[in-house]
């Protein structure tokens, strides 16, 4: 399972980065052929309302996405795993606080939640990408904190302590390390999730300039011309977000299978 | 909680940078009259003031005014609301009904074809965005087929009206519930017609959670002594499987069903828009359109109302399911 999921991701990621390369078209150009044609030799996947090459869009059209997805999991997985850390460490009035703001966000329906914020913080990669982190910090925060709470208590740590050692070190040497095989579980599902909310959002209208090829973008006005039978508008785009979007849950998937023998071992 | 829910809303709307009224009018209005919607709208209160006039409104039912049609936002979301509802519950129904089913298939037959297909189709459903699942069915099943329509509630002139006696009048909203309750069978229909695409699409995209679910607690419980039991005193597999087993199992289910409420209601926003259902979440995103933030806390409010509401009822049910969980 990790083996095609991860197989399944690079190939998503390499043909995005070498599309400027192997694109038939400029994936912007208009009139590049007649209007709403169905897939055909010289215009494979078909064109748009616009005569943009549909084969030049899906090909480059996950760039955003990805960046958005990579942005928003390395943000939150940050902000998350150090809240989770030194809360659960910490203790106290200080676990109590974060974790219940943690919940009610986590509570939260999140697309309404990432719909809110990115509406307040208007269009662009860097707002999209925030929006969604906020969503996700909790995910981190809730394995990060039950882990840190197991791990804080065994004999090494208490070793350390009596050792002397800092709780910056003890934190950052003796329990970051224990706690990174779940953490990585959780970044791959959170990919998956963070791409899904940021089609849905572009969907909306909430993300990127109009002109942008982006998987998201030609789903929102292939409902428009749906009505006209246009398949092929929609039909390729959606299949290249459900590809990833699967290739990183059956990555997730993978991975936790793999590393939960070993995570038992150590709890 | 709920405090809680509400004052997330309050700070993301109001606390990150990025004025309302500024965004509102695209720094097109003049400054006098952009300075006299502040503070119509009492934003040029302190913080603290304007979080106490908003959850004292809340209190009293009152969300403000619209910055577009300047009616009163919560009578707009209450009439949006029986919409998503009856969204939510059809498709939590499908999602449930089909989660069970499949659940339990892929642990009577562990480890077999079936099972790895069943748990395949659960990961797919899970990566496809119910935008392009929604738009898929409308193209195959309704404008290639003609089975189904593609949008809207009903068709024109098939508004059911409740049930009236005398001066009394009851209608919830609800169009399945309140056709039937004027006791009209063709609007009946036509309202579950027009809630089916919706229904399946957002049904499926979360029916992988239940399948999952379902089949391992089904492993778990099938392994028990008193499945064993009733194995050896000769009881027919489907009757074990159906009603001894699936009682057991049902419980863990439930939890899942209100944790995935909000996952549902964020599913709903896109649905909605997708299907031209006019509910909670279409509202949401028309209002952003029109940079309505009064309106987009309005529905923001009443999304994080019916998330508590809903894990409430969840408690509930489950105390009065498993007598040995204590309120």
């Amino acid at each position: 399972m990790v083996l095609i999921g991860g197989v399944t991701i690079l190939t998503v990621v390499v043909m995005t980065i070498v599309s400027p390369y192997i694109s038939p078209f400029n994936p912007t150009a208009i009139n590049a052929g007649p209007v709403l044609q169905p897939p055909n030799s010289k215009f494979p996947l078909g064109t748009n309302h616009l005569g943009e090459d549909m084969l030049s869009r899906v090909l480059s059209g996950g760039s955003v996405m990805l960046q958005v997805a990579v942005l928003a999991v390395v943000i939150c997985s940050i902000t998350g795993v150090s809240i989770g850390l030194m809360g659960a460490y910490a203790g106290g009035l200080a676990d109590k606080i974060s974790s219940l703001v943690m919940d009610s966000i986590y509570a939260f329906p999140g697309l309404v939640l990432a719909i809110a914020i990115a509406a307040m913080l208007g269009p662009g990669v860097i707002n999209m990408a925030l929006a969604i982190a906020v969503v996700y910090v909790p995910s981190y925060f809730r394995v990060v904190r039950s882990q840190v709470l197991t791990v804080k208590e065994l004999t090494y740590v208490e070793a350390a302590r009596a050792l002397g050692a800092k709780s910056r070190r003890i934190l950052t040497r003796y329990i970051l390390p224990n706690l990174l095989p779940s953490v990585v579980v959780v970044v791959t599902l959170n990919f998956a999730d963070a791409i899904l909310m940021a089609a849905g959002l572009t969907f909306l209208g909430l993300g990127v300039p109009v002109s942008t090829p982006d998987w998201g973008w030609d789903l929102t006005y292939g409902r428009q011309l749906l009505p006209s039978g246009a398949w092929w508008v929609i039909g390729f785009p959606g299949l290249m977000i459900v590809v990833t979007v699967w290739g990183f849950t059956i990555l997730g998937e993978g991975l936790s299978e793999l590393l939960n023998p070993k995570l038992r071992e150590i709890a | 909680m709920i405090l809680l829910l509400l004052t997330l809303v309050f700070v993301i709307l109001r606390v990150i940078p990025g004025d309302p009224v500024l965004l509102h009018f695209e720094k097109a209005a003049s400054p006098a009259a952009m300075n006299a919607m502040r503070h119509e709208l009492g934003t040029d209160k302190p913080l603290l003031n304007q979080y106490v006039d908003y959850v004292w409104g809340l209190l009293h039912g009152d969300m403000g005014k619209s910055m577009v049609d300047y009616s009163p936002v919560s009578q707009q979301v209450m009439s949006a609301f029986p919409a998503t509802l009856e969204l939510a519950i059809y498709s939590t129904a499908f999602a449930v009904v089909l989660g069970i089913l499949l659940g339990v298939r892929a642990s009577r037959r562990f480890n077999s074809v079936q099972d790895h297909g069943i748990r395949t189709f659960g990961t797919i459903t899970y990566a496809l965005p119910v935008f392009f699942l929604g738009m898929v069915l409308q193209l195959i099943l309704g404008i290639h087929l003609h089975l189904f329509p593609t949008g809207g509630r009903t068709a024109i002139g098939m508004e059911p009206v409740g049930l009236t006696i005398g001066s009394f009048h009851i209608a919830t909203g609800l169009y399945t519930v309140d056709s039937l309750l004027e006791g009209n069978l063709v609007k009946f229909a036509t309202a579950l017609h027009y809630l089916a695409l919706p229904s399946i699409s957002l049904g499926l995209v979360i029916c992988g959670t239940f399948i999952r679910m379902t089949r391992s607690n089904m492993l778990e419980t099938l392994r028990m002594d008193f499945v064993t039991a009733a194995k050896a005193r000769g009881l027919p597999n489907r009757l074990i499987t159906y009603t001894y087993a699936l009682k057991n199992a049902f419980l863990p289910i439930l939890t899942m069903i209100g944790l995935q409420f909000a996952a549902l209601l964020a599913g709903a926003v896109l649905t909605e828009t997708t299907f031209s259902w006019p509910g909670l979440g279409r509202y949401l995103v028309d209002r952003i359109g029109f940079r309505d933030y009064i309106a987009i806390q309005g529905a923001v409010v009443l999304f994080a109302l019916l998330v508590a509401l809903v894990s409430l009822v969840v408690d509930l049910l489950y105390a009065y399911l498993d007598p040995r969980v204590r309120l």
